[in-house]
């Protein structure tokens, strides 16, 4: 079974490219369709809650299926898969990549390519706001962030804590706020 | 010391980075770029770009890298900021999957999600424009390029790896 976890999550993180939500349908399709790990639901209640914590989406999905099946092992086995094909590949790169990034052919094509790595972030800006309902109040919270970060070299880490701070004065706020309409 | 070091930023970029993939961008250069400088921003760049065409997401890309040149080519400082990287992921989401699981619908917690969600937003977005700055956009056709780019990304949904690509070979022609 954890030779199973381990395989399963091995192959995930080696064709999934690119990374991030682009590898949920994959996992879906091996852990729910092909081996019935676990159900649909059960599924999408595991991708709401590796959503809505920090950290690597995929190593969040190997947890979440690992331990379900197998406990803290299970956890480990998934992960270890998940992350395997990745790190030998960057790290095979890392030996080489400062030897050939002076080469003439190699500055050339990343000086192309890294409009296109700027235009690929700025999509995901207007998908994400978009997903969660782009209001006035999301728009603004959304810009003040932006700002912070690229403007005055706040730490993301200060601006997350804040904001989730923030979000539960807001709910006591609007607790109190109810409350008193009940009276 | 910089194995501490590796340890103690990429334990706290896995820590706080809601959103996975890009939201984590900003985070990793902010640390690595403007606070150790253990490489430099156009540097940073190619490697979200090389990772783009590599199997396995950004963050876990980007650790690996960054504990190999941190450490001048140790595959140690590479073993140690990608574990470190995960193990908040681990040992969170299996708290999570024993207690919090009943919690996720408590207004408390929607509430604390509701402010943050739009935050990974404007994480994504100081990712680009920390990216977008001379050392990648050397004249007029870089611009265009992005352009391009963006309208096929967005309007047409073109595969990121084939933008890239197309993107490189224009590089070679300019």
């Amino acid at each position: 079974m954890y030779w199973q976890l381990f395989l399963v999550f091995l192959r995930i993180g080696a064709f999934t490219i690119g990374g991030g939500l682009a590898m949920l349908p994959l996992i879906e399709r091996d852990v729910v369709f092909k081996k019935n790990w676990i159900t649909k639901d059960d599924f999408t209640d595991l991708v709401a809650v590796t959503q809505m914590l920090p950290g690597v989406i995929a190593v969040n999905m190997a947890v979440a299926v690992g331990y379900r099946m197998k406990g803290v092992w299970g956890a480990l086995s998934a992960v270890f898969g998940a992350i395997l094909a990745p790190f030998c590949s960057i790290l095979l790169l890392a030996v080489f990549f400062r030897t050939f990034r002076d080469n003439p052919v190699v500055v050339q094509l990343f000086t192309g390519m890294r409009p296109v790595m700027v235009a690929l972030i700025a999509v995901p800006v207007i998908t994400t706001l978009r997903a969660i309902g782009p209001t006035l109040v999301s728009g603004l919270i959304a810009l003040v962030a932006a700002i912070l970060i690229w403007l005055l070299g706040v730490s993301p880490v200060w601006v997350i804590l804040a904001a989730g701070l923030g979000g539960y004065l807001w709910h006591l706020l609007d607790k109190r706020r109810k409350g008193e309409m009940k009276k | 010391m910089i194995w501490l070091q590796l340890f103690y930023t990429f334990f706290k970029i896995g820590l706080f980075c809601f959103g996975g993939g890009y939201a984590m961008l900003s985070l990793i250069r902010n640390e690595v770029v403007d606070r150790f400088g253990w490489m430099t921003g156009a540097e940073f760049t190619d490697i979200v770009a090389v990772s783009q065409m590599t199997p396995g997401p950004i963050g876990i890309n980007a650790a690996t890298y960054v504990g190999y040149t941190a450490t001048g080519g140790h595959v140690l400082g590479s073993v140690i900021a990608t574990v470190s990287l995960c193990a908040p992921s681990v040992i969170l989401m299996i708290l999570v999957s024993r207690f919090l699981m009943r919690y996720r619908q408590h207004p408390a917690v929607q509430g604390i999600f509701r402010a943050i969600r739009p935050v990974v937003v404007g994480l994504i977005a100081a990712a680009a424009l920390m990216m977008a700055r001379p050392e990648n956009f050397v004249d007029y056709r870089s611009y265009l390029i992005f352009s391009v780019a963006f309208v096929g990304a967005y309007f047409f949904r073109v595969h990121p790896i084939l933008l890239m690509i197309l993107g490189g070979l224009t590089g070679l022609l300019m």
